[in-house]
């Protein structure tokens, strides 16, 4: 997980509406199952909303989720 | 699984067992491995293949009777393979191989009496397992010098007894045999064999050496039995000598375990049905290659595979049962690390249909299933592999879908209707009429919604299938213990085993005997497709196959049907633990007829209608509703829900004047329609319409959302239990339109719901 990088195509256009602020890379915590990951996600600066693009929850989130659950 | 469990699945399954030939054959050449490399024209190859097995191979080779031939599977098809005339072939048309290497020197000396081709046979087999050997003969060979240059050249010959050299046994011919001889080497050796075919009879006057050690009365000594002709028999005795002199040298049992010796039995078992007739290649004077090559194309490479040729997912891993079972047992002892097989052990459709096709009846399906309730009771099984299934199991089963009454009017039942919660959910209307129908028809009826359990069955869940068993049952017994009309054929089977005091007949038996009449609606054949709930239950196949008569449909049957019939891909939840591998199990289902299918499962009919396959349920036939049925489509998941929750308030409402008793929940207002693209994502991703409508309703209340300029849409997460759900929408009039949505178990930590 901890190599992850979202690529800007993914993301690119995404803006917290709450807070009008565009999103910056900031490392985020992900659990599962008692294990932590730390990942650079885009997060808004401001509320701290972090987003989760469908390549990264499909992709290698899945991944990794199937791989703990098989520990 | 316990270690005794284990090897009694590993001894059903027969597919290592050896083949008829190299069970026939009294030294066990690998015929299979042999003709396999000779299709392929790999003629050196194949060579050093039977030279691993047999001594003094360029010999024994060209002189083999090949008894393996009689027992050859090919036999009645064409006759047995002409294993004795390959072997000729290879032998002269294959470059020579070097004798065996050797083991390691024992430090045990044998000594060897007459050198014919039982006792050069035997130096051979004890020389290559590292012991000290020496033959004692006068003229080494003896008779097989007498056959004629066309039948063993003396080259041949005498390469052997190079390799027999470069092996390491030494061979004398300068001594005088006879029992000072014999007394001196019993004394020298730590045992004596003796080649009683080439000794003086003085010698081999012990009485007849014991038939399966070859023991004489003399501790130590050892001898063949007089009189054998066979040069691969007393090549067999050459070898069986040398098991017993390892044993003996080695102090273990002189008995134990010598079955598989010589010629043997075999188990395996080998399926010739639709194999054409081949007549055998007349060895006449010998093979060439395109001969050689032709004769061993007859191989039918004899294995069993008959489960694994007739279910995807035995297929889909590539190997057999008593591979499989090891993997689920090595699994079930991993304490740290991954547990490679999960998804193989959640993806048997438990249909049983291995166990029918096995000759020893391996059930996978019973392997399977205690590997799944191990998992559960240990809490090793993967949380996302059942619980969508388990989810809409308790939702059929809560107070949206669930019902339990008396007939409209009635305060007692004599018969109580359970449609199942599959059936209710794809084709609601026609199980309304049904119910219609037999009020009509026999009076009190009494109405049961739920699920049977199966989820919770399949999933190995114990616990909750005993709870949920428990509660159908104090349904029933409020209403009176009624007799029950089951329609869908796993809900026979569940309520039948847990319910084993209530009297339950299936709805296609009482239909029958009613009787159903009318128009043909087809002329045209469909083709039966029995649930693999059906399958131990020739009743219900009968009872289906006369309720199509009764309606004037031709019906056909595919190849695999009744108590071999096919599971649709959603058995064991096949389809909710490994997608692919369902919907790669509903393809081929769907490609076993040309003809549309009528069953009477709703998972079977619509797994079958995802494929793109015609396909009806008997009910669409019984108690039609308009339209095309072989092209209804199959309800996605929320739709699923939506059938069974409306079927209860219109029920209710309808027949017994009862207003819905629960008030709708606060998300269920959102108004949402969604993009084709998003509905195909909702169904590939188990996501539920009401799973978007909390993300909404969240949204709603807080705002809270990504919004994109460049598109114009939004996208919202929420997560009510232990999935996060993403939404990605466009606010409309009133209400959204979904685009497309995701989800993922991972939390993110720091407050984001
Ligand atoms: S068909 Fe081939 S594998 Fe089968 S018994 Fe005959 S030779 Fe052996
Ligand atoms: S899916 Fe059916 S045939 Fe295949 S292994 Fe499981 S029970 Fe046997
Ligand atoms: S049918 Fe399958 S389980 Fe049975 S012996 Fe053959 S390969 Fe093994
Ligand atoms: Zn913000």
């Amino acid at each position: 997980m901890s190599m992850i990088r979202i690529p800007e195509a993914d993301v690119t256009g995404w803006q917290c509406k709450t807070c009008g602020e565009p999103l910056v890379r900031k490392p985020v915590e992900l659990k599962y199952l008692d294990s932590l990951f730390n990942v650079e996600l885009p997060v808004c600066p401001a509320c701290n909303m972090v987003l989760i693009p469908e390549s990264l929850a499909m992709g290698k989130m899945r991944q990794v989720e199937q791989l703990l659950e098989d520990k | 699984m316990e270690q005794a469990e284990l090897r009694h699945w590993e001894r059903k399954c027969i597919q290592e067992e050896s083949p008829r030939c190299t069970a026939a054959c009294p030294l066990h050449v690998d015929v299979r491995t042999v003709c396999a490399l000779l299709g392929q024209k790999r003629w050196d190859k194949a060579w050093a293949t039977i030279a691993k097995t047999m001594p003094l191979p360029g010999v024994l080779a060209r002189l083999c009777d090949a008894p393996c031939r009689d027992a050859c599977v090919r036999s009645p098809l064409g006759g047995g393979i002409e294993m004795g005339a390959l072997e000729r072939f290879c032998a002269k048309h294959a470059a020579p191989v070097a004798p065996p290497r050797p083991l390691p020197s024992r430090g045990k000396a044998v000594a060897i009496i007459g050198g014919g081709m039982t006792g050069l046979c035997a130096a051979w087999e004890m020389a290559r397992r590292g012991f000290d050997v020496t033959l004692h003969c006068q003229n080494p060979g003896g008779s097989l010098l007498d056959l004629p240059e066309s039948q063993l050249p003396r080259d041949a010959f005498l390469r052997e007894m190079e390799n027999l050299a470069t092996l390491g046994a030494r061979i004398r011919t300068d001594v005088t045999i006879d029992s000072t001889l014999l007394d001196s080497l019993l004394e020298t050796h730590d045992a004596v064999f003796i080649d009683s075919d080439a000794a003086p009879l003085s010698l081999t006057d012990l009485g007849q050496p014991d038939e399966i050690t070859l023991g004489t009365l003399h501790t130590g000594l050892f001898a063949s039995r007089a009189g054998e002709t066979s040069p691969v028999m007393q090549a067999a005795a050459g070898r069986r000598a040398a098991n017993s002199i390892e044993r003996f040298t080695q102090g273990v049992s002189m008995v134990s375990g010598r079955e598989q010796e010589g010629p043997c039995a075999t188990r395996l078992y080998t399926n010739v049905e639709g194999v054409a007739p081949a007549p055998a290649i007349p060895a006449g004077t010998g093979y060439g290659e395109e001969q050689a090559h032709e004769e061993a194309r007859r191989c039918l490479q004899c294995e069993c595979m008959e489960c694994v040729k007739n279910c995807e997912f035995l297929k889909h891993y590539k190997s057999y049962p008593k591979i499989y079972v090891r993997q689920v047992y090595n699994n079930e002892s991993i304490v740290m690390g991954t547990r490679q097989a999960n998804t193989m052990i959640n993806s048997c459709m438990l249909c049983g249909l291995c166990e029918t096709l096995c000759p020893e009846d391996f059930s996978m399906a019973e392997v399977c299933l205690e590997a799944r309730r191990t998992m559960v009771r240990k809490g090793t099984m993967p949380q996302s592999a059942h619980e969508f299934a388990l989810r809409d199991m308790a939702f059929a089963n809560g107070d949206r879908s669930a019902l339990a009454r008396h007939a409209p009017g009635a305060e007692t039942s004599e018969y109580l209707f359970f449609p199942g919660c599959q059936l209710t959910a794809s084709a609601p209307d026609a199980v309304e009429a049904a119910y219609a129908d037999l009020r009509q028809r026999i009076g009190s009826v009494g109405l049961m919604l739920r699920c049977c359990g199966a989820p919770a069955q399949w999933s190995g869940r114990e616990a909750l299938m005993d709870e949920s068993v428990a509660l159908l049952r104090s349904q029933w017994e409020e209403l009176g213990r009624p007799k029950l009309i089951v329609a869908c054929p796993t809900c026979l089977n569940i309520l039948r085993d847990r319910l084993p005091d209530a009297e339950i007949s299936s709805h296609w038996s009482i239909l029958r005997a009613l009787g159903v009449g009318g128009e043909s609606v087809t002329s045209a054949p469909l083709a039966i497709n029995d649930p693999c709930g059906a399958r131990h239950n020739p009743a219900l196949l009968e009872d289906v196959r006369a309720l199509l008569d009764q309606l004037h449909i031709p019906t056909v049957e595919p190849k695999l049907t009744g108590a071999t019939t096919e599971c649709c891909g959603y058995g064991g939840l096949l389809a909710e633990a490994n997608p692919e591998l369902g919907t790669a199990a509903a393809r081929r289902r769907a490609a076993a007829a040309d003809e549309d299918f009528v069953t009477y499962c709703a998972m079977c009919r619509d797994m079958l209608a995802k494929t793109g396959k015609r396909a009806v349920h008997l009910y669409d036939l019984l108690f039609p509703v308009g339209g095309d049925p072989g092209a209804r489509p199959s309800p996605g998941y929320s739709a699923r829900r939506e059938n069974r929750a409306r079927l209860r308030e219109r029920l209710l409402t309808e027949l017994w004047r009862s207003t819905g008793d629960d008030a709708s929940l606060p998300h269920e207002s959102i108004e949402v329609r969604f993009t084709d693209e998003a509905a195909r994502a909702m169904e590939e991703r188990r996501i539920l319409k009401t799973d978007i409508q909390k993300v909404l309703l969240q949204v709603r209340e807080t705002g809270r959302c990504f919004h994109n300029s460049e598109t114009g849409h939004s996208l919202a997460s929420f997560r009510p239990t232990v999935v996060t759900y993403w939404v990605e929408f466009e606010e409309t009039d009133g209400g959204y339109l979904v685009h497309n949505t995701w989800s993922h178990r991972m939390r993110i930590m720091g407050g984001q719901a």
